[in-house]
């Protein structure tokens, strides 16, 4: 076999160090043959349990804040989109939501409701994804087939609306640009009609397996000093005991006005966050349903705005711009110049799938922000296992990065 | 993508004959493509999906394989960061030949959105690339087109001569 | 004589701004307006200097001095139960005033409010770490060693996180251009191949709007290709991609284009 010739030296992953204490230096290397992405974790292990697991990461880092000092506001969108690219739209709401507020702006009401629904589409193809990948690290291939199944529902549904199935930029600063395809809210009811009893079918194939409870109880508990120090959010904080969500606490869009309830558990080990995770499904079903009643009656009251009314930072409806003159000017100024926000500096959290992912804004007047710094729930959640590896065992390992549901967009942006 | 050519015909182009071994052996060998999981980014699960119940990648034949000494070909799907591209070029060295490479996605073909520091521009700039697969993320249907292209590309070539090395330098 | 560029801000600039435009403010409020972050404020101001204090979008911003950050934090943690310092990064003033600005953003969960601590720190100096205080400063301060090269003491494991360990550089800075310096550009080719593969491998190709009628395998010409080394045309025919060859492969169905069937039902 030919070799051509490079610089790369051998260097043999798994030594045994000839010392007197037996430790052995693992490396659990960029490429994995899990779904979650280029994590490096570097375990020190005493026969077969961890003493020291040090996480490296950055090897998906592409300089997304600095490109976001670069580029307008709107441009950036679409970048938004690659960080947690499992449910693209949560990243567009929370920096569309950053900018809003910035600049001062209202959203249309059916707006609001389009963005809910398109939140908790996502909210459900991110734990849909979550398990399946989950499931197939600890060796149940069946719920992998079966969650991506109903994820490619809820696909169509997306690319329905706004074309692409993965990567959406669905939602712009100061609204939607599309109101909902005509066959959505069906499509939408047909798949929550089922998704009920596919809950039910996966938590008959894995709540009392004897395998799963073994390999997910106990194990990767998290306390609850540590969760706050650490500065955990979503699921991985509701499971130590803190039953914090930011949807309740500092409620976004029309989120006091839904009835949903919050679950929490104070065990803080990976079936609590399971666990978690499934009810989770259950009550965002819950929300779209009386999302689909609030869009029903957007419509007979006939409020019909889909963007938000600012002429300075907003571009006008299509219809505007394509007949008159002065949208079309102002439309061609932002698109090539970009709006310029106040001067002044903002930090939002939004409650994504995986956390509280939150945008630190800030402007000095300029089209490019002058400092932009994405707040990832993933970062933390992936610095964590440095305190919570130790004492556990190797297949552990592959379990609590399942449940901690990292996604390395997110961690290295 | 890099700026040298890497030359995969043989023969300048010309259409080459096939003797029955030849046919038989590629036959075998596109048929069984043992498919390197290497997603790295948004385009991984893409492919993951690929692999999935609505878009099965078993019927091909391709099953993912973790370890790049059972694997024929690596399909890069996502963005490739400078920081990973000494692992890549480690793990392509690691391919036992027959191998292929398809690159996925734009990030993979070119550096994609992501004109920065730290993004290496094209996978082909660190290892050759048989197959490139435009789209972001590409459709599950594009990989498998593209797999299925990859294999009409395998039974046209020579058995023995198919891994001259392709060098790329 | 060439344009003159400044050395240390090269990121991109608009390139009309009107002369006599003057940019909004985003509204501050003054921290007496809420009863929460005014006490929180009265409780600080007795045992710190607080060089400002303002409430923008609902949040409180302190600026503090730089020296007493583990002091302030500690303070806020364990007196006023900020118990999550969700974020913490740093903003490069270099060009305009020679310093950069720290901030702390903190959490409190029962008051559900949140906190901004704004420190300036000067170029080369060291700023305390607050990793004892929480944990999760450690990756962040990390980070910020990592892209703007700030010097945290205390710290148990200072070093880079997102840019691989050999890296020359401070990608956050405004000085360092966006699309890498010229050991960013050659950083692969030189750790795989070494510096003299540089003129084999080629420098790379950033220009996102280069077109090139005879690109290497004819992508822009997609549907019509021509073979290679031939002459392209404006009518080249229409060049179908066939999924097997002509005489069909063994033991493979024969794909038959016409007898293909739509499948538009996506809940099939």
């Amino acid at each position: 076999m030919a070799q051509v010739k490079n610089r790369l030296r051998p260097f043999f992953e798994n030594i045994t160090y000839e010392r007197e204490d037996n430790e052995l230096v693992l490396n659990f290397g960029p490429q994995h043959p899990s779904a979650h992405g280029q994590l490096r974790l570097m375990l020190h292990l005493q026969q077969e349990q961890i003493v020291k697991a040090l996480p490296d990461v950055g090897y998906l880092h592409r300089g997304m804040e600095k490109m976001a000092e670069n580029m307008i506001y709107n441009e950036f969108m679409p970048t938004t989109d690659r960080m947690d690219y499992i449910a693209s739209s949560s990243n567009n709401y929370g920096f569309a939501l950053a900018v809003e507020k910035l600049i001062g702006l209202e959203v249309p009401r059916r707006a609001k409701v389009i963005r809910m629904m398109i939140l908790e589409i996502n909210r459900l193809m991110s734990h849909l994804f979550w398990l399946a990948t989950t499931a197939l690290d600890i060796g149940a291939m069946t719920i992998f087939l079966y969650a991506f199944r109903e994820r490619e529902y809820l696909m169509d549904i997306m690319e329905g609306y706004c074309g692409a199935r993965l990567t959406h930029a669905a939602i712009r600063i100061g609204g939607v640009p599309l109101d909902i395809q005509p066959d959505f809210l069906e499509q939408l009811r047909t798949f929550l009609s089922k998704l009920d009893n596919n809950i039910k079918d996966y938590e008959d194939l894995l709540d009392q397996n004897r395998i799963w409870r073994m390999r997910m109880e106990g194990v990767g508990v998290i306390s609850k000093e540590m969760a706050l120090s650490w500065g955990c959010s979503g699921p991985m904080l509701r499971a130590s005991g803190v039953a914090w969500d930011l949807r309740k606490e500092e409620p976004y869009e029309l989120y006091d006005e839904v009835e949903f309830n919050v679950p929490w558990s104070d065990k803080g080990d990976n079936f609590a966050r399971y666990r978690i995770y499934m009810e989770e499904m259950r009550e965002s079903a819950k929300i779209l349903y009386q999302c689909i009643e609030m869009y029903e009656k957007c419509e007979r009251d006939g409020q019909t705005e889909l963007m938000a009314h600012a002429p300075k930072y907003i571009s006008a409806p299509k219809l505007d711009i394509m007949t008159q003159n002065y949208s079309l000017m102002q439309h061609f100024v932002l698109v090539t110049q970009g709006m310029r926000p106040p001067v002044g500096e903002v930090y939002v959290a939004t409650e994504s799938p995986k956390g509280e992912l939150g945008y630190y804004i800030n402007s000095q007047g300029g089209p490019y922000p002058y400092r932009l710094k994405l707040r990832a729930p993933s970062f933390w959640h992936t610095g964590i296992l440095i305190d919570l590896l130790p004492g556990h065992y190797i297949p552990d390992v592959v379990s609590i990065i399942g449940t901690t549901n990292i996604v390395f967009g997110e961690v290295d942006r | 993508m890099a700026q040298h050519k890497v030359n995969f015909t043989q023969d300048g182009g010309l259409p080459v004959a096939l003797t029955t071994i030849d046919k038989v052996v590629n036959w075998g060998r596109s048929n069984s493509l043992w498919a390197l999981t290497y997603g790295l980014a948004c385009c991984g699960i893409e492919m993951m999906a690929a692999g999935a119940s609505r878009y099965d990648f078993d019927r091909f034949g391709t099953i993912f394989r973790a370890s790049p000494r059972q694997s024929d070909v690596m399909i890069v799907a996502g963005t490739l960061t400078k920081k990973h591209s000494e692992f890549i070029k480690r793990l392509y060295d690691q391919m036992t030949e027959p191998r292929w490479v398809i690159s996925m996605g734009s990030c993979a073909n070119t550096g994609g959105m992501f004109n920065t520091y730290a993004t290496v521009q094209g996978v082909d700039r660190i290892i050759p690339v048989d197959l490139y697969l435009p789209g972001c993320a590409p459709r599950p249907e594009t990989l498998q087109y593209g797999v299925m292209l990859l294999q009409k590309k395998i039974r046209a070539n020579k058995a023995s001569k198919a891994q001259k090395a392709k060098r790329l330098m | 004589m060439r344009a003159y560029k400044r050395k240390d801000d090269v990121q991109k600039k608009p390139y009309y701004t009107d002369r006599f435009w003057i940019a909004p403010q985003v509204p501050k409020q003054d921290p007496s307006s809420d009863e929460v972050f005014a006490a929180d404020l009265e409780a600080l101001k007795e045992k710190f200097e607080i060089v400002d204090a303002y409430i923008q979008v609902e949040q409180l911003v302190v600026y503090i001095n730089s020296k007493d950050n583990f002091e302030v934090i500690k303070f806020l943690k364990e007196e006023r139960t900020y118990d999550q310092l969700t974020e913490m990064s740093a903003i490069d003033w270099l060009a305009k005033k020679g310093q950069f600005e720290i901030f702390y953003q903190l959490l409190s969960m029962n008051k559900r409010k949140r906190i901004r601590v704004k420190c300036f720190v000067n170029e080369n100096q060291a700023i305390e770490s607050v990793e004892k205080l929480y944990r999760s400063a450690d990756w962040a301060e990390r980070e910020m060693f990592d892209m703007f090269g700030i010097e945290v003491n205390n710290h148990p494991f200072l070093k880079r996180i997102l840019m691989p360990y050999d890296w020359q550089g401070h990608p956050l800075r405004k000085s360092y251009p966006l699309q890498g310096d010229e050991f960013a550009q050659w950083y692969e080719v030189d750790k795989i191949y070494g510096k003299e593969a540089r003129d084999i491998i080629g420098p790379e190709l950033r220009d996102t709007s280069r077109i090139d009628r005879y690109d290497s395998e004819r992508f822009a010409r997609l549907g019509h290709e021509v073979p290679r080394g031939a002459e392209v045309t404006d009518n080249d025919p229409i060049n179908p991609q066939e999924y097997q060859e002509d005489e069909g492969v063994f033991l493979i169905k024969k794909l038959k284009k016409e007898s293909s069937v739509v499948i538009d039902d996506p809940q099939r």
